[in-house]
């Protein structure tokens, strides 16, 4: 077990130094930031003493080796449009995603876990059509959309909870259903597909041979077994809520780091931009490194070996 | 004396010794747009301690017949729709489904044709071994795993006490067939459903099986029901054998009667297509065609397509039943019009 982690840890570092990789080339590949922070009528001089404050007049690979050193004392440079230290943003930032990641999260399986089931157990009966109607309306509904609708009914219509912004808990349950809403669609179906395939197994008809009543066969024996998808999907989606959270901070306002990503694009931030980039990259790497864990505490068919 | 008393009383001495019986049993699977008539009307009884053959081709309403004992049958889609189950006094289909939970796993096991999918992969032999133990025989802790290891030992499984620990995934296919017999076996029950659990194991492995199987009956008295489409098995095996086809039983006899003289050309045609020792043939015979869709059974003797011997009037009324004496019987016109 040990030393099986230890190699899924070589195998996340090196993962790491990869991401780290693309994203300096890429920000360097997106245009000059020594121009877009000078003045569009100062001259050469302007332009060229900018870049030297950056760094940007060394050369590449003096560029590439200090920003891997600092890299590895966590230090990422500071914000080129208000001189703070990525890794201070980032921290602030942080907290707020991840909540908001989780709470969309637990909403998804909270609501796609007992629908996937019962659809399954009850499959086509009504209980089956409301989980697929949920499913089918859940992957139809883009996120930009079905949050602005929310704000209007919730907030602007009912007055019950706030339009945006992070404040108190009622604050965080618009934008964690708007983002859980889609994947618990997709959950739901996968939950469903997963559950009737180990529900024709021979080993949930041997368990009802035994006598078990019907909530044990599906809760215990059924249930683990089905659950090893879905365990899978959780980690891929936890990753991507991420990436979707920048399309639902930016419709609540959520101060979060999909905000800070998209205001250092649009002002060419490229030490933001790099570290928001490694903080998505890493975390992606640390969730499938878990789940690689948990899947082996699951399913002890999955051995420690490389 | 009157001989009408005696005989209702060795009738009734008889009955005593009958662990389960079948009556016009059917089970229909619907679909969509038809009607599949898996087991179509079978009847046979089982007596203590006695093993049963059942015995047919692929398809042939074996295996819809034992999960019809059990009142597992595939939900959705099949329905048992009429006869009766008596399993001693008890008619089993006129239980409610709490009722039916004591006797499965604890009156009744079965043991089902792949040791590599009965066995749940995520826990461990021990805790699958124990549940049957922990529901019915109110057994906890200690005495639990007592009974457990005991059964695991029954089995024959080397190094109970390790293995009790281990998941199936690290067992063999004919050591996950012990452990599926253990787990059957170890509340003792009356009947064991054997539903071919040796066709997926080695020749070798098979034997093994076969001879503990048999071993653990004579010891505990168990009556069985082996499945199974291999005539050495009910040969080695069972004490009576119940030929089926499209779903009805068409001749049942003691075992060595059946051998010696098949009366139903389908029994015929099973016998002749095993290979025997010490005999030489020029080819293995087979039965030409294929089993009919239960959807669609032909009118008459659902057999007369592929029958060597087929008469106009087996493709117009299905045979009643002939006696030929005792509870053999056979289903077929050229014993009812040879009489």
């Amino acid at each position: 077990m040990v030393k099986y982690i230890g190699f899924r840890l070589f195998q996340a570092l090196l993962g790491l130094w990869f991401i780290a990789t693309l994203v300096f080339i890429l920000s360097r590949s997106i245009g000059d930031p020594a121009e877009v922070f000078t003045a569009r009528n100062s001259g050469v001089d302007a332009r060229e003493i900018m870049a030297a404050k950056l760094g940007l007049d060394r050369p590449l690979h003096e560029q590439y080796l200090k920003f891997i050193g600092q890299l590895v004392r966590l230090d990422l440079g500071d914000s080129v449009s208000n001189g703070i230290p990525v890794t201070q943003i980032l921290v602030e930032r942080m907290p707020a995603t991840f909540t908001l990641g989780l709470i969309a999260l637990l909403f998804a399986l909270a609501f796609s876990l007992p629908l996937g089931v019962l659809g399954a157990v009850y499959r086509d009966t009504p209980v089956d059509w409301v989980a697929k109607v949920m499913a089918f309306l859940g992957q139809s509904m883009p996120p930009f959309w079905l949050g602005i609708m929310l704000i209007i009914l919730f907030a602007v219509v009912w007055g019950l909870l706030p339009p945006a912004g992070k404040g108190e808990w009622h604050s965080y349950i618009l934008p964690g259903f708007t983002l859980g809403w889609g994947v618990m669609a997709g959950m739901v179906r996968l939950v469903r597909s997963s559950m009737l395939d180990v529900l024709d197994s021979d080993y949930v008809a041997m368990a009802r041979a035994k006598g078990l009543p019907e909530v044990v066969v599906i809760g215990k024996h059924a249930l683990r077994n089905a659950l090893l998808p879905v365990l899978t999907y959780s980690s891929l989606v936890l990753g991507a809520f991420m990436n979707g959270s920048v399309v639902v901070e930016q419709v609540f306002a959520w101060p979060g780091i999909g905000t800070s990503a998209v205001q250092s694009v649009v002002r060419r931030d490229f030490p933001v931009i790099q570290g928001v980039v490694i903080v998505f990259g890493s975390f992606f790497i640390l969730i499938n490194l878990l789940v690689d864990i948990m899947y082996a505490v699951i399913d002890p068919r999955i051995k420690y070996t490389q | 004396m009157p001989a009408r008393a005696l005989e209702q009383m060795l009738r009734e001495s008889k009955e005593d010794d009958i662990l389960l019986r079948v009556e016009g049993l059917k089970t229909y699977f619907f679909q969509r747009s038809a009607v599949l008539k898996a087991v179509d009307g079978v009847s046979f009884s089982v007596a203590q301690g006695e093993a049963v053959g059942l015995v047919g081709e692929s398809g042939s309403g074996k295996t819809m017949t034992c999960l019809s004992l059990m009142r597992l049958v595939p939900q959705p889609g099949a329905r048992i729709v009429e006869g009766e189950i008596w399993f001693k006094g008890d008619n089993l289909l006129e239980m409610t489904e709490q009722e039916m939970r004591a006797y499965r796993g604890h009156r009744m096991a079965i043991v089902m044709q792949d040791p590599q999918t009965s066995l749940n992969p995520v826990y461990t032999v021990g805790e699958q071994v124990a549940e049957p133990v922990r529901l019915h025989l109110k057994e906890r802790g200690q005495q639990a795993m007592a009974r457990v290891l005991d059964s695991l030992r029954a089995v024959r499984i080397p190094r109970p006490e390790l293995r009790l620990g281990q998941y199936p995934h690290q067992f063999s296919g004919g050591m996950r067939q012990r452990v599926v017999a253990a787990m059957g076996l170890t509340t003792q029950p009356e009947l064991l459903i054997a539903d071919e659990p040796t066709t997926s194991l080695d020749v070798t492995i098979q034997a093994q099986f076969l001879r503990l199987i048999r071993e653990l009956q004579q010891d505990s008295g168990t009556s069985v029901i082996w499945v199974t489409h291999d005539l050495g098995i009910v040969a080695q095996m069972c004490d009576r054998v119940n030929v089926m086809y499209a779903g009805r039983i068409v001749e049942s006899g003691r075992v060595r009667q059946i051998y010696k003289e098949p009366q139903h050309p389908y029994t015929r045609a099973l016998l002749d297509s095993v290979p025997l020792m010490g005999t030489r043939r020029e080819k293995l015979y087979q039965i030409e065609g294929q089993p009919p869709d239960l959807r669609s059974i032909p009118e008459g003797c659902p057999f007369w397509p592929r029958c060597p011997e087929a008469m106009d009037k087996c493709k117009e009324q299905y045979p009643p039943r002939t006696s030929l004496g005792g509870e053999d019987f056979v289903h077929c016109w050229l014993t009812e019009e040879g009489r």
